[in-house]
């Protein structure tokens, strides 16, 4: 398959990429490429211009900071599990890092790529928004939780470039997804994580966006085991219904995954 | 278009490519090296697996612009000096192969993989192959194959 034209820039700077931006409204960012080039080949995507940031080492650094791990956007999967920072301080995130695509995509697939294209199915989304992470770009910061706005869409305005996630490092955190066998994608992934004052739970995979069960957070909150979630019905109305699963399955997973994350944690 | 170098297995390469040329077309086409196979097209069954600065990744999953002055390998420069590799060696001797389609990218995965984990056992070597399909589902062979390439490789 053959994608449609275009015209490829490989930028040395940061500003470079945003003139380029703004310059062509079609225009989009191409990092590790795993998502848009798949795209660009079902012509589901057809960008005038692509504009290859993989090569700016300013995005691509991961570094703990007064209670927080900081990741730039430009960091792969395989970066981040294998990172001794992210091991020692978030080791769910590496092992979520770890089990995105295969080793070939987390070679190349990079966190910001991942953040900005919000699939319902990408795994870091629920990571970012049980931790309460903050979204940095080149204009602003913005909390997950108004970050993610509903299926493949964000708060990122036109020509704004994701540049690092900052992860406030939680006393505890698991991340647990029950896989489609065939494509990998999670139909149910679940990232619990506890800290002094709360305790946060996000769902992907299930429902067009990735949410958090507030209902599950309180219990929690109030109970940190696995037994806080009996009795917790998960409402399959707005999840996803398809050929790999109907919404009462996903409900049903979702309870499942939540109570194996939090067993992880136990 | 744009102007391209690179080396491919340890050879300078230059053309001139369309900007959408995927990096398994811009092998198999200009450069003729048909050992790299394209088995799906939708990035799923690694059959085009080649090694870009050293990492594997997806030929079909990349741009041949973005590979501008990098070092690629595909499965026609593992051997050397008319010896095959020791992961190929291992395919050979456990019969690593049916019909052969998926073999180099198996190999070129195996090869990475060996790389970067040197002690395997067999339940790693099954996950690490999540991204490369064998539609002769001869997967136990390959296993073994590799398992044995590791040894060898650790001995030497």
């Amino acid at each position: 398959m053959i994608p449609a034209a275009f015209r490829y820039h490989r930028v040395k700077t940061l500003a470079e990429a945003e003139k380029l931006l703004a310059a062509s409204p079609e225009a989009k960012l191409l990092a590790g490429g795993q998502t848009l080039i798949a795209a660009m080949k079902m012509r589901l995507a057809r960008p005038s211009d692509l504009v290859d940031i993989s090569g700016l080492k300013e995005l691509s650094f991961i570094r703990a900071t007064g209670g927080a791990l900081v990741v730039g956007a430009g960091a792969t999967h395989n970066d981040i599990a294998n990172s001794p920072e992210v091991l020692r301080l978030l080791p769910a995130l590496a092992e979520l890092a770890g089990g995105i695509g295969d080793p070939a995509v987390r070679h190349v697939g990079t966190l910001g790529g991942s953040v900005a294209n919000n699939d319902p199915t990408a795994d870091y989304p629920a990571a970012l928004l049980a931790l309460g992470a903050t979204v940095t770009t080149n204009r602003r910061t913005i909390a997950a939780d108004g970050f993610f706005t509903g299926m493949f869409s964000t708060a990122l305005a036109g020509g704004e470039i994701v540049t690092s996630v900052s992860f406030p490092v939680p006393e505890r955190a698991s991340y647990r997804k029950f896989r489609n066998p065939a494509s990998h994608y999670a139909m149910a992934g679940i990232f619990v994580a506890k800290t002094k004052v709360e305790v946060r739970v996000a769902v992907t995979g299930a429902a067009p966006c990735v949410f958090r069960a507030r209902e599950m957070e309180t219990a929690l909150s109030e109970n940190f085991s696995p037994a806080a979630l009996n009795g917790i019905d998960v409402d399959p109305s707005g999840l996803n219904s398809d050929i790999h699963a109907s919404a009462d399955y996903r409900a049903h997973l979702v309870s499942v995954m939540a109570k194996r994350a939090v067993e992880a944690l136990a | 278009m744009t102007v391209l170098s690179m080396t491919v297995n340890g050879k300078r390469v230059s053309a001139e490519v369309e900007d959408r040329t995927l990096l398994v077309y811009f092998l198999r086409e200009q450069l003729s090296l048909t050992g790299t196979h394209i088995g799906c097209d939708t990035s799923q069954c690694g059959a085009c697996v080649v090694h870009v600065n050293g990492r594997a990744v997806k030929s079909c999953s990349m741009f041949a612009v973005q590979a501008e002055g990098a070092q690629v390998t595909t499965i026609e420069g593992l051997a050397r000096d008319g010896r095959l590799h020791p992961v190929q060696e291992a395919f050979r001797e456990h019969h690593g192969l049916q019909c052969g389609f998926c073999t180099p990218g198996m190999i070129m995965t195996a090869v990475d993989l060996i790389r970067r984990k040197p002690k395997l056992d067999r339940e790693t070597i099954r996950r690490e192959l999540e991204g490369n399909i064998c539609r002769c589902t001869g997967y136990h062979n390959i296993v073994s194959a590799i398992e044995a390439a590791a040894a060898e490789m650790a001995s030497q």
